[in-house]
């Protein structure tokens, strides 16, 4: 089999080019739209406070805090600023995704020794491509705006008098060996760099491997793969988690939610397959990619129609307990974006694209075997998880004066736009199948 | 499917086995007398049974009084072991249906087992509810919707007990349906082969008349793959809504959103460790160690890495988010299952669940039989300390602390347990004699696509 190699053309880079420019353009008319109308947050100033003392009557000292908090007194940027570091935030966590779960996947195709996928594991590979980038925005983007996207980075929350009792007990997950009063969380910086650093280290390896077996074909490359993989596993079951707390969850610090971290890595996974179903087709429809056929594409799609389920089921879950047990501190998350103007439609919107479509667009056989669908569908649950993550991040540090508008369509372009990027060019750089693969028979004459 | 196999691939069944060895070989023990060691089995299991009947004879005779639970401590043993059971009750369609669905072939070897085994324990399960309330022949107004006119009330439709009668009883049939259908061609093998009357009489009606036509086949694959389909939600969907008995409630330590998706994996985690115990003990019994290979009995193995670890991952969520919340309740709950007076049993469920899996990891262990076999009675014993940690630990310190109490099991709390075992043995054992343990018509399906026949 002669070398299939993907060419990323100059006009393909262009495109992706000038889809980043518009984007910057949206993200700067999105800024000078939001900060000529502050007026409008006042009002709901009141009706929001009304609320939080509805809920947290109970506990005098929170419903102070909240108000401070809602007031923007001593700590808290211009609106439009928040807003854009918002913005960063759940793009950096949504694209991160993306990257990671492209080595997952394919760490599960050699852990669990899986012949179908042989032909299209490189596609996968090329978006964890995007990981040292998003480490580096991720370091920047926090050390720039931590103040506006965690509340807890906030030092004054851990003064001895008037701080806030439920911080200062988990300042110790943040700050330690320091105290909260240092404001300088050495524990919650290490971990993100310690995980980006495995993540990136296994990368490394496991694309070294992958690749040194187009030269030599030997079998020992697979079986040094699997190993690797099983290790990669390992090390992500927990890193997942873990970073799930650390960059979402804690931006609503006072809440908790045992299943959040598996809701983040069924959100991110999901999201994963659909990109990949949608590149594999994509490249197939160009003409790249001749040992790919129907079977793989179903395949492929049946992974983005399980995990749609399977997304909606942790969904689920974790909300009718949280809505059954009815614990004013735990549905307070669930208040906050199911009832509040900004973002009501978004939580029904999540619901539909990310359930009630894919499950009934993807529910035939043929439609997970014809390209055009894969086209409709997979960028469908897509932006569905795009909805998702903006769901997790962006209500916790906006609060009533969030919004979807020029800013974040824009800087999902640009940040898309650039992942796309970076993932072809990587793609570019190596051969497109792994020819030598020891399982490339077994996806040739796949058949279901 | 494809009938490429790559050359890292191991051979599923050894020595060479050709179509009709295969028959030979698992109608050998259905046909034959039965072996010395099968009716020592029988025997002891009979035992269990008796002494358990009597138990549960004084149980229903008496009342739930004989059992030792008290006012703050009203659940304890029994639904401990409902849950342990369904548990287990899990592996089979997980082996049928999900790795149907990946296209695993090495089921083919341990699924008929398997879905018989999850079929038992279903029913040993659902033993223990029943009994809970007391005058078991009321149990049908109780636990199902029927009408008023019948003199009861309506049920609670918002309460999750009775999701689960829905939850189980669907499982239940769905497993049953599917178990029974991949029986029928297995059963025409032996009606074929039959030298006597009664046989051929049995075995000729069980078989439903099976013909072996194209489209018999044809129909019987789709039929399959469609439970299967069915099957796979439904997996899910009964430990589910059996995590919800405790996770719907603001009891600290039940409260706990993770609860769904940690108490399956715990399930498949209980399921695949008694799959192992009785596979080990079946391939032995019957001599079927070219079927059931080294090779399964390592993939079971990892699959029980998998799944202990995911259930280790949930105890340390557990741990962290009760200490990251702030809820002195929750913090409480779970400083008093690790040091408390049950510290014992919190440190057993992890010793047995978590660590002890991680050996597993060495291949030298997963690919020994004795070994395999210990952890496997270690992984269920771990998991009966689970649900026992999560219930009673929960429960003995109430909200009030002139009603903590502690719970004390009596002989009826243990009679009706082994009730359940001696049940579930005796049905497995007369299971594995008068029925094929092995699929035989599916092992023929891949005994040409060795890689070594290549």
């Amino acid at each position: 089999m002669s070398d299939e190699k993907y060419v990323f053309r100059p006009e393909r880079k262009r495109f992706l080019a000038i889809t980043a420019i518009i984007g910057v353009v949206l993200v700067v008319i999105g800024i000078l739209t939001t900060s000529s109308g502050g007026g409008h947050a006042e009002e709901e100033h009141s009706l929001v406070n009304a609320m939080s003392e509805s809920l947290l009557a109970s506990v005098e000292k929170d419903v102070a805090l909240v108000a401070e908090s809602t007031e923007g007194e001593g700590h808290g940027s211009e609106t439009w600023l928040k807003r854009l570091f918002a913005n960063l935030w759940m793009n950096n966590v949504y694209f991160t995704g993306l990257a990671i779960i492209g080595l997952c996947f394919v760490a599960i195709q050699y852990a669990a020794s899986a012949g179908w996928s042989a032909g299209l594991k490189r596609i996968p590979l090329s978006m964890a491509s995007w990981l040292p980038i998003a480490f580096v925005l991720m370091i920047v983007v926090w050390l720039v705006g931590n103040h506006d996207i965690f509340h807890w980075t906030h030092t004054d929350l851990y003064a001895a008098e008037g701080g806030d009792e439920i911080l200062k007990g988990k300042q110790a997950f943040f700050y330690w060996p320091l105290e909260g009063t240092s404001g300088m969380p050495v524990f919650f910086v290490i971990r993100m760099v310690v995980f980006f650093g495995l993540w990136y280290l296994f990368f490394t390896w496991i694309k070294r491997e992958m690749l040194a077996e187009d030269l030599d074909g030997k079998t020992s490359h697979w079986f040094k793969l699997r190993k690797l993989s099983a290790i990669f596993l390992v090390i992500f079951a927990v890193s997942s988690s873990v970073s799930a707390w650390d960059w979402v969850m804690s931006i609503d610090p006072h809440w908790f939610s045992t299943m959040f971290g598996w809701y983040v890595f069924a959100s991110w996974w999901v999201s994963g397959l659909a990109l990949i179903t949608y590149s594999v087709a994509r490249l197939k429809e160009r003409g790249y990619l001749s040992v790919i056929n129907a079977n793989h594409l179903h395949d492929l799609g049946k992974f983005v129609f399980a995990f749609s389920i399977f997304w909606t089921y942790i969904w689920f879950s974790q909300f009718l307990l949280i809505y059954y047990a009815n614990i004013p501190e735990e549905t307070v998350y669930f208040v906050e974006r199911m009832t509040t103007a900004p973002y009501s439609w978004v939580f029904y919107v999540n619901l539909l694209m990310n359930f009630a479509l894919p499950f009934l667009l993807f529910m035939t056989r043929d439609s997970k075997r014809h390209i055009s669908m894969l086209k409709l569908v997979c960028p469908l649950v897509l932006i569905g998880h795009w909805f998702d993550f903006y769901m997790m991040v962006n209500p916790g540090i906006m609060q009533e004066n969030g919004g979807i508008g020029f800013m974040e369509i824009g800087m999902t372009l640009v940040y898309g736009s650039a992942f796309v990027y970076i993932m072809l060019n990587s793609l570019s750089k190596m051969p497109l199948v792994a020819k030598n693969h020891p399982m490339l028979q077994e996806s040739l004459h796949h058949h279901i | 499917m494809s009938s490429v196999t790559s050359p890292v691939r191991t051979p599923l069944v050894t020595s060479g086995k050709s179509i009709h060895d295969v028959t030979e070989d698992i109608c050998r023990q259905v046909e034959g007398k039965p072996t010395r060691s099968w009716m020592m089995g029988m025997a002891i299991s009979l035992t269990a049974l008796a002494l358990g009947a009597y138990a549960t004879f004084v149980l229903l005779w008496e009342g739930i009084g004989v059992w030792g639970l008290n006012k703050t401590v009203g659940w304890a043993w029994d639904i401990t072991n409902f849950v342990w059971w369904v548990g287990i009750g899990h592996a089979g369609t997980l082996i049928s249906a999900i790795l149907l669905l990946f296209r695993q072939k090495w089921r083919m070897s341990i699924n008929r087992a398997a879905e018989a085994m999850t079929i038992f324990a279903v029913i040993c399960a659902a033993m223990f509810p029943l009994f809970h309330m007391g005058r078991l022949w009321l149990g049908f107004y109780w636990a199902l919707p029927l009408p008023n006119t019948f003199g009861s009330l309506w049920v609670n439709f918002n309460s999750p007990l009775l999701w689960d009668v829905f939850a189980i009883s669907t499982y239940f049939t769905v497993s049953l349906v599917f178990w029974y259908i991949g029986l029928i061609p297995d059963f025409a093998t032996i009606r074929d082969r039959a030298k006597n009357k009664i046989s051929q009489a049995v075995y000729g009606a069980l078989s439903f008349g099976w013909t072996g036509g194209a489209k018999a086949w044809m129909r019987y694959e789709s039929v399959a793959l469609i439970l299967a389909g069915l099957a796979t939600p439904l997996v899910l969907s009964v430990h589910t809504i059996v995590s919800f008995d405790f996770a719907t409630s603001v009891i600290p330590g039940w409260h706990t959103t993770i609860f769904p998706p940690y108490f399956v994996a715990g399930a498949i985690f209980s399921g695949f460790a008694m799959v192992l115990t009785l596979m080990i003990v079946t391939r032995a019994m019957f001599k079927l160690e070219d079927y059931i290979t080294i090779g399964h009995i390592e993939l079971m193995n990892i699959v029980i890495i998998i799944t202990g670890s995911i259930v280790g991952i949930a105890y340390i969520t557990e741990l962290f988010i009760a200490w990251y919340s702030g809820v002195q309740a929750e913090q409480y709950a779970f400083l008093n299952r690790v040091s408390g007076p049950y510290w014992w049993a919190y440190w057993t469920m992890m010793t047995c669940n978590v660590i002890s899996p991680q050996l597993f990891w060495v291949k030298k262990i997963r690919t020994s039989i004795v070994a395999t076999f210990i952890l496997s009675i270690i992984v269920n014993i771990g998991m009966w300390f689970e649900r026992f940690v999560i219930i009673v630990t929960s429960l003995h310190r109430d909200y009030l602390p002139s009603s903590w109490a502690m719970f004390f099991p009596t002989k009826y709390d243990v009679g009706v347990y082994l009730f359940s075992f001696g049940f579930f043995f005796t049905a497995f054992l007369l299971f594995s004699k008068f029925f094929p343990v092995i699929n035989i018509a599916e092992v023929k399906s891949i005994i040409k696509t060795d890689s070594e026949k290549l």
